[in-house]
């Protein structure tokens, strides 16, 4: 079982990113060159982008009807300038919902780490971009720092709501973009570290219950506030502000919280805001 | 983990970057709508032609949240080809309609299996084949039954299906030709109806398996009819 912090303590060693250290790794690991890989990643970062493009157009609507244009009115708020938390925010709000939207919808996205959670990261990483002005090879490495930790979440938990609950899907997806974040805007491997850890604490114990069993009510909104926590927890981290609790000792937190989770509120829609007198009624209207 | 009756969003353990950014597919769920159109598409494989009608049977939690997670559509876009990225997944059932696929679909209790298992009934031109497999989380797929025959076959690697007599020394025969055709066997299963009756030979393959060996195992003794997968993308 490998360690984040391993990864942390190479880059330091080597002087170089944790992105660089990912992407040696996966040379190794999957017999590919640094263009293949980078070439392969260009692919999702190209879905990403267009997923969020589509979904702030507003026009999706989910089969259940339960979904869709959200987005496009927070989008369309922050346009008009009057924001409560800011420009770059609020269009990280909308950026996460339009590509939950896109794929309640049945339009293409690319799982981040898992299609209920593919808007965190889209949103984190294009926020940044806006701000930064950041080159696409900036940007890719940074989607190989966030697959990195995802890597090691896997290995020592899991991104799986049905295994660990939401915080294993849009907690591991905030943490996963709170690292790309930091790196992003310049951060150190050790602050990525802080980042991910300060975004996954701040995500333990969230249950997954979906209503109705679908991936509408809560995800879709669920990827917006990750967003939030994703962008928090990296300007804390860029700040110089540390966690307590490292990384690692989060994630193994993180399955153990899983692990001590009720199946009912572990995707069987059994349980949580799948069983409140809405989410049944929705439930039975739909089903 | 807990056992699952209504679906969700799960996925496996994953190990490379591409699995956790990634797969590009069409939403909401890897294993209600991108594992849904695998197991479509490993379908039309087996029956090794295009379909022309399809009795589709969901079971467990594809039957109760189907619906919501498209993956009705999904099991459609697949039979028809399409991959998990294909943007004309919502579209399916229309094109099924203009290329003259009709498709019915049903709900039944498929008995102790995963709780995201579906059944095919597929008519060909000339073939016909009864498949049941099971979306197993993450988009991965497992195909369980082929006609009367257990398998156990995922899409990973190239796949050869034989059909035969149960008799002393087809094995043999199979694996041998394989060998000579600088072919590796990853994994192998054989089951048989009865004693003697007809028999199941399952082959996961390293290299792929091309129209001349196929045609050669088609003519050792004993062989009723072969068949190769290609692996899904
Ligand atoms: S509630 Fe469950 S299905 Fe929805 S995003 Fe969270 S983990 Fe995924």
């Amino acid at each position: 079982m490998r360690a984040y912090e391993d990864w942390v303590v190479e880059a330091e060693t080597k002087g170089l990113k944790i992105s660089s250290i990912v992407l040696q790794n996966q040379i190794e690991e999957l017999e590919l060159s640094e263009e293949a890989l980078f070439e392969r990643m260009g692919k999702n970062l190209k879905v990403m982008r267009e997923s969020v493009k589509i979904g702030l157009s507003g026009k999706r609507r989910s089969a259940s009807g339960l979904v869709g244009g959200d987005a496009a009115k927070v989008e369309e708020r922050r346009k008009s300038g009057t924001t409560l938390i800011g420009g770059p925010m609020s269009g990280a709000i909308a950026k996460a919902l339009a590509v939950a939207e896109v794929n309640a919808s049945m339009g293409r996205i690319v799982a981040a780490p898992t299609a209920g959670s593919c808007g965190v990261l889209p949103a984190v990483l294009f926020t940044l971009e806006e701000i930064f002005h950041s080159g696409e090879e900036e940007l890719l490495s940074a989607l190989f720092t966030a697959a990195g930790l995802g890597i090691i979440i896997t290995e020592r938990a899991n991104v799986s709501g049905a295994e660990g609950g939401c915080q294993a899907e849009i907690g591991s997806a905030a943490a996963m973009s709170a690292a790309a974040a930091v790196e992003l805007a310049g951060g150190s491997p050790r602050q990525t570290a802080h980042g991910a850890a300060i975004a996954l604490k701040s995500m333990l114990g969230l249950v997954c219950d979906p209503v109705a069993g679908l991936v509408e009510v809560p995800c879709v909104k669920r990827n917006a506030t990750g967003a939030m926590i994703a962008l928090t927890a990296a300007e804390m981290a860029l700040a110089g502000v540390k966690s307590a609790i490292p990384i690692d000792e989060v994630i193994d937190t993180m399955a153990e919280i899983g692990h001590q989770m009720s199946c009912s509120l572990k995707e069987t829609a059994q349980g949580g805001l799948a069983v409140t007198p809405t989410g049944r009624k929705i439930r039975a209207d739909f089903l | 983990m807990c056992l699952r009756f209504i679906g969700g969003d799960g996925t496996v353990s994953k190990s490379n970057v591409f699995d956790l950014l990634g797969p590009i597919m069409v939403g909401p769920s890897s294993s209600h709508t991108a594992g849904a159109v695998r197991l479509g598409t490993m379908a039309r494989k087996i029956l090794g032609e295009e379909p022309l009608e399809g009795i589709v049977t969901l079971h467990g939690s594809f039957a109760e949240t189907g619906k919501g997670h498209g993956t009705d559509v999904a099991l459609i876009a697949g039979l028809l080809g399409m991959a998990p990225d294909d943007e004309r997944i919502p579209d399916a059932p229309e094109i099924a309609k203009e290329r003259g696929l009709k498709v019915r679909f049903e709900k039944a209790d498929l008995g102790d299996v995963h709780p995201n298992t579906v059944k095919f009934d597929l008519t060909g031109p000339k073939e016909r084949v009864e498949i049941i497999g099971s979306s197993i989380g993450g988009g991965a797929i497992l195909i369980r039954q082929i006609n009367n025959f257990r398998v156990g076959i995922n899409g990973d690697y190239p796949t050869l299906v034989i059909l035969h007599q149960d008799l002393p020394g087809v094995v043999a025969q199979v694996t041998l030709l394989l060998a000579t055709a600088q072919i590796n066997i990853a994994t192998m299963r054989v089951s048989r109806e009865k004693k003697g009756a007809q028999a199941l030979m399952v082959l996961e393959t390293d290299q792929k398996i091309d129209e001349a060996v196929l045609d050669l195992t088609r003519r050792l003794p004993s062989i009723k009819q072969a068949l190769a997968i290609e692996p899904l993308e």
